[in-house]
């Protein structure tokens, strides 16, 4: 019989090979995603129309409380609407991926105890609902666009690259909060807080232009050591076009700070992913 | 040819006494243990922490196609063992040299998502067991059809009885191809006909040249399906070679738990100012030269004690509990009057009329038939065995008695 693997298996000997398995168990990685695709809308009426009705209910609270009643402004020749609705858009991408992170090894544990399998398959494989949400949401903005009559500028090819940044700060952020989830169940209860606070700490409802428009204020350099603010600006600015504020310098500090997190997350992620079966 | 060396593997538990209630700790917990510690107090409540080490220094070797079975009381280290060896944890210390694809059945139907239908299922738990979509796709009609669940492949399994459930998770992991299958307790699920199924397969498997390592409580199915045991106890492996040798083992092992208590002297003998106990002994009579309490063992049980009053109208009571705590009979002397001196007693329980299982006796002694002087709780205790003869079957014979009544069957008419 030819023997097709020899493996060792000894303290802390886990990382000779893994990255080697986590490319096999690709095909696990897909049929995860499927799952979680599959049994999201299971026993909905509506079904896949609440990732239509959420954002859209979002967006006509928004205007309906900073515009109308707020009297707020978007950036001069910006319909509201649209940029509550870009801003809102790529929210949802980045709080959906990071809470499905933070919590993939919890919803997974019946798996983490009873089989192996590179642990990071988790939570690369719990975003694939946050992406069907997002393309949801983004057909429904294109939808409003036209309504608007706003067409998209050259940005637009820059869409993908604030999806991948966007993408690598949850997982940044995520990783750390799966691994400390495992253990301290507090992370699960900070989660839905954390989301609630970003919500209003980043230009969704407003433009960042307000903020810059009295930059000697104490927090001004707190607001963009945020990370979300210049991915939010550069992706409202990608859709929006030149009209719409962005300020490029704050993504070269974004870029930084989420490359040395993610460095950090996924170095204490495969440190701990051995133990978590003896403390979930 | 050596497919798995294990040298030396120790796997060791943090527990926390202070907190066992609890799973988990909050960070709350773990900062405020860590500030007490800062200003010098953690002293007078830190937690309590234990080391307890679920496998100490286990070396063994499984060569190609050995069917091996791994016996030993609950917490022994026996699953630890099997985590190891799928890598489900890391061992503290040791290590462990594996040849070949090794899949692992820890459970039946892992990953089965209650939504998903059971065609979606089957997919799903063939990738987690590290079977590729292709392979899957291969044995997909034999899977269903190993399964007997044809009717229902486009139902959520949520609606599946739970036969069916079990069934489709086997038959999925049946369809694996490793070259080492871990498997643990899987047979104690599933009817008859299914068991049969399965014990079948895994003897197919192992004659295809695999190697199979089976954790199971049931003995029965340990001896008629593997070649190899390993007897583990306390986290050691205590015993290992030929199967029936190290079952037999085991048992006579287990049997010797508390067949018998004696007191020397009226002083240290349990019991009041009336009465102590001096011994309480059970006396089986084993069959077949087994050292060890079967279900066709008759049984005695042997009960001597001190009458301290000068005289008194007593008799004796005794209560067989199952493990459980039900009470599975109650059995009375008559009333006799005893002088001041030792009195004995001896009760026959015959063989083949407790099922296998786990038993504990309590002793009563009552005076004038009214009062109880004293009750001698969990006095004995002792394990019965299963033993089957002509029978296919290895799934927990039901019931906590197995009496041979009379039970006759013919033919009364044939058809024509």
């Amino acid at each position: 019989m030819a023997y097709s693997d020899e493996i060792v298996i000894e303290a802390g000997h886990g990382a000779k090979n893994y990255w080697r398995d986590l490319w096999k168990n690709r095909e696990l990685l897909w049929i995860l995603s499927r799952r979680d695709l599959s049994v999201r809308y299971k026993q909905t009426v509506i079904g896949a129309g609440w990732a239509v009705i959420r954002p859209f209910a979002t967006m006509a609270v928004m205007v309906f409380v900073f515009s109308m009643v707020g009297k707020f402004r978007g950036d001069a020749g910006i319909p509201y609407p649209l940029m509550v609705l870009a801003g809102i858009t790529i929210w949802n991408f980045f709080s959906s991926t990071f809470t499905q992170i933070s919590h993939s090894i919890l919803l997974n544990s019946n798996l983490v105890t009873k089989t192996y399998f590179p642990r990071l398959i988790m939570p690369l494989s719990s975003v694939v609902v946050g992406f069907v949400d997002f393309f949801i949401s983004i057909a429904l903005f294109a939808l409003i666009s036209v309504w608007f009559r706003h067409t998209p500028g050259w940005q637009i090819i820059l869409f993908p690259a604030f999806l991948v940044l966007t993408l690598l700060a949850s997982l940044a952020f995520g990783l750390i909060f799966a691994v400390m989830n495992v253990r301290f169940r507090d992370i699960a209860q900070l989660i839905p807080f954390l989301v609630q606070i970003g919500f209003y700490a980043c230009p969704i409802a407003y433009s960042s232009s307000l903020v810059e428009a009295n930059h000697d204020v104490w927090w001004y350099d707190l607001y963009y050591l945020n990370p979300m603010v210049s991915i939010i600006d550069g992706f409202k600015w990608c859709l929006l076009g030149d009209g719409a504020f962005f300020k490029v310098s704050s993504l070269y500090s974004t870029m930084g700070l989420i490359a040395v997190m993610l460095t950090i997350s996924i170095y204490y992620f495969r440190k701990e992913e051995n133990s978590f079966v003896d403390y979930i | 040819m050596q497919v798995i060396i294990a040298e030396d593997i120790s796997k060791k538990y943090i527990i926390d006494h202070q907190k066992a209630a609890r799973k988990s700790h909050t960070l709350r917990d773990t900062f405020s243990e860590k500030i007490k510690h800062f200003f010098g107090k953690g002293e007078q409540d830190e937690v309590e922490q234990e080391e307890f080490w679920a496998l100490r220094d286990v070396n063994f070797t499984v060569n190609q196609g050995d069917r091996v079975g791994i016996i030993g009381h609950n917490g022994a280290g026996k699953s630890t063992l099997l985590k190891i060896l799928s890598k489900i944890t890391e061992p503290t210390g040791g290590k462990v040299k594996i040849k070949g694809r090794v899949a692992s059945l820890l459970e039946v139907g892992t990953g089965f998502h209650p939504e998903l239908t059971g065609r979606e299922n089957i997919f799903l738990n063939g990738a987690i067991l590290g079977m590729k979509r292709q392979e899957i796709k291969n044995a997909f009609d034999s899977i269903v059809d190993f399964a007997g669940v044809e009717k229902f492949l486009d139902t959520p399994v949520k609606r599946y009885s739970s036969g069916m459930y079990v069934r489709l998770g086997f038959a999925i992991s049946a369809h694996l191809s490793p070259e080492i299958l871990i498997i643990d307790e899987v047979l104690a699920v599933g009817d008859a006909d299914f068991q049969k199924k399965c014990l079948g397969k895994m003897r197919d498997v192992s004659e295809s040249g695999r190697t199979i390592l089976f954790v199971s409580h049931n003995l029965a199915a340990v001896k008629s399906l593997c070649n190899r045991a390993f007897y583990f106890e306390h986290g050691k492996l205590k015993m290992q070679g030929d199967t029936t040798h190290v079952v037999n083992n085991y048992l006579s092992h287990v049997a010797k738990t508390n067949l018998q208590h004696f007191w020397e002297t009226p002083e240290e003998g349990p019991g009041t100012d009336e009465i102590r106990f001096r011994s309480v002994k059970i006396d089986p009579e084993y069959q077949d030269s087994k050292l060890y309490i079967d279900v066709r063992t008759p049984v005695r049980v042997h009960i001597e004690f001190w009458n301290l009053a000068d005289r008194a109208d007593l008799n004796l009571s005794l209560h067989l509990y199952a493990f459980t705590g039900e009470c599975i009979f109650n059995v009375g002397t008559a009333s006799q009057s005893f002088e001041k001196g030792l009195v004995s007693a001896t009760l026959e329980v015959p063989g083949n009329f407790l099922n296998d299982g786990s038993y504990v006796i309590s002793i009563m002694v009552v005076k004038d038939t009214s009062t109880v002087l004293f009750q001698l709780l969990d006095a004995l205790s002792f394990e019965v065995e299963d033993h089957r003869e002509g029978v296919t079957w290895y799934g927990k014979w039901p019931g906590y008695v197995r009496p041979q009544l009379n039970f006759q069957i013919s033919q009364s008419e044939v058809l024509v």
